[in-house]
């Protein structure tokens, strides 16, 4: 599983953890996250998110 | 007189410029848009520059892409260090110097400048803002090496970098004329939760004072405060305030107040002018945020692409980035009659605004209480519905 962070403001998408607020479920690879998600804290779509190593 | 057949013309390569220009493309991939700015292009996060140091990151590596990359990636045409001289709205076009520059819709994304700080003394060519890709390079020049660095201002931006700079190593001290850190934003025990994570970290405050006097000292500086401190630095970092950049608008006749007035729509007082970003504000409203970029650069997009929308802002908490003591805080609208309820165990401190019928209308959160935004974001009112 793996991290995905915002490169706008360093918001973390863990794999592991998922966002239920947002209603994406613990477990959810990005890739299916859906394509109109958007970043929480800041609002950057998806496509402004790289996978990082923690 | 309109000129439809002219390109869109976008002055700012910020986050609000170039997020409105990728939402234009996703609607209209072959409008012809040119952008101008003042500085080299890059796109940059300008969040991460209050994580910099800390990261150790110099402002290359902060870069997202150079212009000429983002030119490319958006096909369209960047102006770089290139400066708008006028604007005529009449007749849909801007000058740059000499050269005018026509456009069918013009949206003015330039940003807010920090305000620069009053003071005597000959040391004020050490005295640096950090605002934009350029001036964070230009202040990791000047302290490589260096040790001691005085912040003015204990805002948001302030104690960023007070945060930061610590963790990349240097001996900070804060000067600020307010009783406690974080003023606007904050209620006492949550500043002081901060405040104290910070001295934990070795930073020393000196709140109450000015600084009034700034006198060079060798390589370094001595700054006299206004209750007869002196602190020795070797760079001063101003962190004072930021105010929406307003001059061309005023001399072009666009309406501004606080900032560049725009109503919901985000067009400004002059038709086919647009605004959005820091220098932009909408319905009232001044926001220095990315949630409210990117919420405007949306609904913008879809309308200077032939469907009107209103921007509307929803919940929209602010994160401030010391990560010694965490904050997420929504600041209750101004003038909302109300009271603090406030639980705090040390770091972590739970502060709730409320009205006389109980109903959530702000919230701050310090340390492990921030993971509690989640539920308190769910009882709050939209901002701007």
């Amino acid at each position: 599983m793996k991290k995905w962070q915002c490169v706008v403001c360093g918001w973390i998408y863990d794999e592991v953890e998922g966002a239920p607020e947002e209603g994406i479920a613990p477990g959810t690879r990005w890739e299916d996250v859906p394509a109109d998600f958007i970043c929480p804290d800041c609002g950057v779509g998806k496509e402004d998110f790289e996978m990082v190593e923690i | 007189m309109s000129n439809s057949t002219a390109p869109f013309v976008v002055i700012g390569t910020g986050l609000a410029g170039y997020n409105l220009v990728k939402e234009l493309r996703k609607l209209a991939p072959e409008q012809e848009i040119i952008m101008i700015t003042a500085d080299d292009g890059r796109n940059y996060s300008k969040p991460m520059l209050s994580t910099g140091f800390g990261k150790n990151k110099s402002a290359d590596e902060l870069a997202m892409g150079s212009a000429a990359d983002m030119a490319a990636q958006l096909n369209i045409v960047i102006r770089t260090h290139t400066s708008v001289t006028k604007i005529d709205t009449a007749n849909h076009k801007v000058f740059v110097g000499e050269e005018p520059i026509s456009y069918s819709k013009l949206v003015l994304a330039w940003g807010a400048e920090a305000i620069r700080p009053r003071m005597e003394g000959d040391g004020a060519d050490r005295v640096f803002s950090i605002n934009d890709l350029e001036d964070y390079a230009s202040f990791r020049a000047v302290v490589d090496g260096k040790k001691r660095v005085l912040v003015m201002g204990a805002g948001l931006i302030g104690c960023e970098f007070a945060n930061d700079m610590v963790n990349g190593g240097f001996e900070v001290e804060v000067v600020a004329p307010c009783e406690h850190i974080l003023p606007t934003l904050l209620p006492t025990e949550a500043a002081q939760a901060v405040q104290e994570g910070l001295e934990g970290l070795g930073v020393k405050f000196h709140l109450g004072p000015l600084v009034t006097r700034i006198n060079r000292d060798g390589d370094g500086v001595v700054a006299q405060l206004s209750n007869g401190t002196n602190v020795a630095a070797d760079a001063v970092v101003s962190a004072i305030g930021l105010r929406p950049r307003l001059d061309l608008a005023v001399k072009a006749g666009i309406q501004v107040n606080h900032g560049i007035v725009a109503d919901r729509l985000l067009q400004t007082s002059e038709p086919d002018v647009y605004t959005l970003g820091d220098c932009a504000e909408v319905e009232g409203r001044v926001l220095l945020y990315v949630l409210p970029l990117m919420a405007s650069a949306r609904a913008l997009a879809k309308t200077l692409t032939g469907t009107p929308t209103e921007v509307s802002y929803g919940v929209m908490p602010v994160t401030v980035k010391t990560p010694v003591v965490p904050v997420v805080v929504s600041p209750a609208a101004p003038d909302s009659a109300g009271r603090w309820i406030i639980e705090r165990e040390g770091a972590d401190v739970q502060a709730e605004f409320r009205n006389e019928a109980g109903d959530l209308l702000g919230y701050a959160l310090t340390g492990a209480k921030v993971m509690n935004k989640v539920a308190l974001n769910k009882e709050l009112p939209a901002i701007m519905p």
